[in-house]
């Protein structure tokens, strides 16, 4: 089994964004242990930050450009990436399982009848065997397969590769390819981006401070809010309070809301019912501030105290701030 | 206007997962099922397009007999037909999206919804698989939509904000929470999904891509120190996040 590997680089605004890099190192990792081709693809216009992957070890990048590739179209992009894998005999693909990479993957997956595998936490070399792991049922069990297609897609769970290990410093070469207009497919185009204002989105965060119905109602939110901007992180919330109107739904923790891994995960006023620890409990550090001394979350959790969330939450920000800014 | 709506029948959100003797798939013993909850967001979503434009909503689901039970759910809902493809479950993405096509191909449908993923094996694919195989475009994870003269106008949600999307019909639309507000059946609603038609087809699978090896729990190592009762417990519980955890 001989498996070339493409690693799709995603841009927006021009820019490589982070989790492709963390694709990048895995495509490193495996093309050292198959002895294997790997290469990056990018497509987009201007690129303005692609000389960052010679620090995540792509020697080799081919940048598919035309000015209306800019913005995302999921019809043109699939078709040029599941082409040039095609015609260049690339049959293991990685993608982050970003909006972009989850929206674009399946897609290429279908035009190369490759066997796909999502939002992987862990892809290994055995006995000649690509195997890998994700997270079924929102993470309340892991799956470990293998693909026996000729092709294989797969889409890396964002956190789950190191980008400050050294060892991935490599010399570049970018490729420039132009695409002619006559070979975009733009049925499917993006024509806007609207940016939530000023925060950052939990399913990016590092960070983050949840609150359920123990905050007691909307107008305590604000408590969680000054603590996420104070630790550069992201608001969420259960279920119960979106669904009661007092949060949105974007902002959403658990099974028919976002899979998070943060660093850190604060559980304020939160019971942990059972979809709730499924979207969170591969967070790397967790807190739970809860009334009820039998809550659920107190079992996932590594620290926790057992009191009112509104008596604690401003003693807990009055003490970070020490040592924080 | 040909509406189809293709949906999933998996275990409840509230279910304890228990992993099967043979290690390689769920226990399915005592599990109750439900229609996917954002399939829900699809039927709701494919009504509304029916309401306003005419023509009729065709339900289509792969999987067993079970299903049923979610297609009568959607023909409650206001679905005119529903239609069952049974085959091997335990297979690819791939081939559920081949599967699905092979009965949505004929119906020559103007627009597709699904939910933007199943809660079961939760890989947010099929319905962009789906619209692949039919020669379709696909929006997914969209939590607003708006069509007109032709012309789809979306907005899904992505990392930070909203992407505002267009494309051409015929396509397949995957739906998110916030789209809106899916309707209860009515008593008159699910007395009349008993005679609405739902028709079996079979599904073969040539080539299952998927070799499952193992399925286990997640470890869970944590540590559960109760720190205190109070708000005193705040210093202790900060330099914990400083010095042991380092995550601060």
């Amino acid at each position: 089994m001989y498996n070339k590997i493409l690693v799709f680089l995603e841009q927006r605004n021009d820019e490589i964004k982070k989790q492709s890099l963390e694709a990048a190192r895995k495509g490193f990792q495996l093309s050292k242990e198959l002895n294997t081709e790997l290469i990056g693809i990018v497509v987009g216009n201007e690129i303005k930050n692609l000389n960052i992957v010679s620090e995540h070890g792509l020697e080799k990048v081919i940048h598919l450009k035309n000015s209306k590739l800019k913005n995302y179209s999921s019809t043109a992009y699939s078709k040029l990436i599941s082409d040039f894998a095609k015609e260049n005999n690339f049959n293991l693909l990685l993608f982050s399982h970003t909006s972009m990479g989850k929206d674009l993957a399946p897609i290429v997956a279908a035009k190369l009848k490759a066997g796909y595998g999502a939002d992987c936490v862990s892809i290994t070399f055995k006995e000649n065997n690509l195997i890998f792991e994700r997270p079924i049922f929102a993470g309340k069990a892991i799956m470990n397969f293998s693909l026996n297609s000729e092709f294989k897609v797969l889409t890396i769970r964002p956190n789950t590769v190191s980008l400050t290990e050294n060892g991935y410093n490599v010399n570049t070469n970018v490729e420039v390819i132009e695409v002619p207009e006559s070979n975009l497919d733009l049925r499917s185009l993006t024509v806007d981006y609207v940016k939530s204002e000023g925060k950052i989105d939990v399913a990016e965060a590092d960070i983050i401070i949840s609150g359920g119905r123990g905050m007691k109602g909307p107008e305590n939110f604000y408590l969680l809010e000054e603590i996420a901007q104070l630790l550069n992180g992201a608001v969420g919330a259960s279920r119960a309070v979106v669904d009661a109107g007092w949060r949105p739904h974007s902002e959403q923790v658990g099974q028919t809301g976002k899979t998070v891994s943060p660093k850190l995960y604060i559980a304020c006023g939160i019971s942990g019912a059972i979809q709730h620890l499924a979207g969170m409990s591969s967070a790397r550090c967790i807190v739970a501030i809860n009334k009820d001394k039998d809550a659920p979350i107190f079992q996932v959790a590594d620290y926790g105290i057992v009191g009112d969330v509104l008596e604690i939450l401003p003693v807990l920000k009055e003490e970070l701030k020490k040592y924080v800014n | 206007m040909k509406i189809v709506v293709a949906l999933s029948h998996v275990p409840d959100t509230a279910t304890k997962i228990k992993i099967s003797q043979d290690r390689k798939t769920i226990d399915q013993t005592g599990v109750s099922f439900v229609i996917n909850p954002y399939d829900e967001f699809a039927v709701e979503e494919a009504l509304r397009t029916k309401e306003k434009f005419g023509g009729e909503v065709i339900v289509v689901t792969y999987g067993n007999d079970n299903a049923k039970e979610s297609i009568r759910k959607a023909l409650a809902m206001g679905a005119d037909k529903g239609i069952l493809i049974k085959g091997e479950t335990n297979v690819d993405t791939l081939t559920i999206a081949e599967a699905l096509a092979s009965e949505i191909l004929p119906l020559q449908p103007d627009i597709v919804f699904c939910g933007k993923q199943s809660v079961d094996y939760d890989s947010s694919a099929v319905g962009q698989m789906l619209a692949e195989l039919l020669g379709f475009p696909s929006i997914s994870t969209v939590v607003k939509l708006e069509i007109d003269n032709n012309i789809i106008k979306a907005e899904r949600e992505v990392e930070g904000g909203i992407e505002k999307c267009e494309s051409s019909l015929p396509v397949v639309i995957t739906t998110q929470k916030g789209l809106n507000e899916p309707r209860y059946a009515s008593l008159k609603g699910i007395m009349a999904a008993k005679s609405k038609p739902i028709e079996e087809k079979f599904f073969e699978v040539k080539q299952n891509r998927l070799v499952v090896n193992e399925l286990r729990l997640p470890e869970s190592q944590r540590k559960s120190k109760i720190l205190g009762t109070d708000a005193t417990a705040v210093p202790e519980l900060v330099r914990l996040l400083r010095e042991e955890a380092k995550v601060i």
